[in-house]
């Protein structure tokens, strides 16, 4: 697994990339009461902001990781994004994207680095 | 943050796990370890404890005792402050003379005083404006106090265990009492919308009181972030976000705490600053009314929003005031402004969210209905 400085994690599998938030980023946020998903379809650019995440206190854009097209969206957010609190790792992923270029997974933190950008 | 205040529970929040963040110049907890919708879903079925040493609290006495003091504040305060009874508290607001509100607070008569708390971020303000116009009123800050709320349906129970005879009290009575805790200071008042109390109590008994109150299994520690859920949810007005010297108090739906003597036609009809344009208000309407929005779906519509009569097109009428999730609603619930004729209750306007339109439906005040013991 990797981790972004923006408190994301990916996960590959197979030939996707699955992404989500951190247990610490959830933690920062506070209670998640909605999450707005992309479109599956949808070609993104590495920065764009695609996800965004409102807590009880405000909101916050995740950006995309990767070049390449968002194949999955966690419709299960819709309904119940609490979930991102309970668990971030797990269920609580955002997107699976298809990446164009496998490779800008190298830009990424190990976990042992990411624990250390946390403190 | 060596330049924040912090008030004599501050020690108490750190060691509770609050997440700690500057508002208006105190070193306030936003959320304790429980988080901001438990806090909140738990001071509407139990009873959560607040801080709000913050505010100001002060006390006004003058020669010819809290009748004297009554009449030189209705110059300032358009409320029926004369017939306050000894033991009741009203709400009010400071006004200026274009009707705008300088500040919302709480007045009670307390026999040969009256005393008042105002916003924390405007206690200053409030204290010169006092003093500088209630002659012959003297103006006594009490800085020496701790300021807390117990809200829920099971304050009355865990304060009567500690202080015998508040279960007595309705909604808005104050009254002192005597305690383990030195004098309290008590009103049955609060801004959740629950039952509930509001205690100033001596600074060096605030820890060992608010350990009292917490160490009852019903009573949470509730920060900043789910007070303002609370009162958002409860239909009421955040000085400086939902009031202030922009908005009129018939704008802001506050009407009815300008009591009937001090409306065209009452013995003593205005003297207060901005009469004019309040009192013809209070006649005519005002051009635009606060009110109460449901977003459809969940997105949450934050203060700025603005507000469309139309999905596309047009000019915005309005903007969103406060706005969030209201964890007893379960959904987004905002407050805003908007032209009179799109005030009605069940009227669909538009916010833009993101560069979205997305349809709110105008909802009478307050989402939820207030539990006071009248």
């Amino acid at each position: 697994m990797k981790f972004t400085e923006e408190h994301e994690w990916l996960r590959v599998e197979g030939d996707l990339v699955v992404v989500g938030i951190t247990e610490h980023a959830a933690e920062q946020l506070g209670d998640v009461v909605f999450v707005d998903l992309p479109e599956v379809g949808t070609s993104v650019t590495k920065d764009d902001e695609i996800v965004v995440i409102e807590s009880v206190k405000a909101a916050s854009d995740i950006l995309a990781p990767l070049d390449g097209e968002i194949v999955e969206v966690n419709e299960a957010l819709a309904d119940e994004p609490g979930k991102v609190n309970e668990d971030p790792m797990g269920d609580a992923w955002f997107f699976k994207i298809k990446p164009e270029d496998m490779s800008q997974m190298d830009d990424y933190l190990d976990e042992a680095a990411y624990k250390a950008l946390i403190g | 943050m060596a330049d924040l205040n912090v008030t004599p529970l501050n020690a108490l929040h750190r060691a509770l796990g609050a997440r700690m963040v500057p508002f208006a110049g105190y070193d306030m907890p936003v959320q304790f370890p429980m988080g901001v919708l438990r806090e909140h879903l738990h001071c509407r079925a139990r009873a959560g404890l607040f801080d709000v040493s913050h505010m100001g609290q002060a006390i006004l006495r003058a020669p010819g005792g809290c009748a004297a003091v009554a009449a030189a504040m209705e110059g300032l305060v358009p409320v029926d402050l004369l017939g306050l009874g000894e033991g009741r508290q009203r709400y009010g607001f400071f006004t200026d003379a274009a009707g705008g509100i300088l500040d919302d607070l709480m007045l009670a008569n307390r026999g040969d005083h009256l005393f008042v708390v105002v916003n924390a971020a405007c206690k200053a303000a409030d204290l010169a404006h006092m003093r500088a116009a209630l002659e012959g009123v003297e103006v006594e800050e009490i800085a020496d106090r701790a300021l807390m709320a117990l809200q829920g349906p099971a304050a009355e129970g865990v304060l009567e265990a500690l202080v015998p005879g508040v279960a007595r009290m309705r909604f808005m009575d104050v009254g002192l009492f005597p305690s383990e805790f030195g004098e309290l200071w008590i009103s049955r008042s609060g801004y959740t919308g629950e039952d509930g109390y509001e205690i100033s109590v001596p600074d060096d008994q605030a820890e060992p009181l608010a350990r009292a109150l917490l160490a009852h299994e019903d009573v949470a520690p509730i920060g900043l972030g789910a007070r303002d859920s609370l009162r958002l949810e409860a239909g009421l007005c955040l000085y400086g976000h939902d009031i202030d010297t922009t908005t009129t108090p018939v704008e802001a739906g506050l009407a009815w705490a300008i009591g009937k003597v001090r409306r065209a036609g009452g013995a003593r009809a205005g003297g207060f600053p901005g009469a004019e344009r309040i009192l013809a208000e209070l006649a005519d309407g005002a051009p635009r009314a606060r009110v109460g929005l449901r977003p459809e779906g969940r997105a949450p519509m934050r203060e700025g929003t603005p507000l469309f009569a139309t999905a596309e097109g047009g000019e915005a009428v309005g903007h969103v005031t406060s706005g969030g999730f209201g964890p007893s609603v379960e959904g987004p619930v905002s407050m805003g402004y908007v032209p009179r004729a799109l005030s009605a209750g069940g009227t669909t306007l538009y916010g833009e969210v993101r560069g979205k339109r997305l349809a709110a439906t105008v909802t009478p005040l307050p989402f939820v209905p207030a539990r006071f013991k009248r």
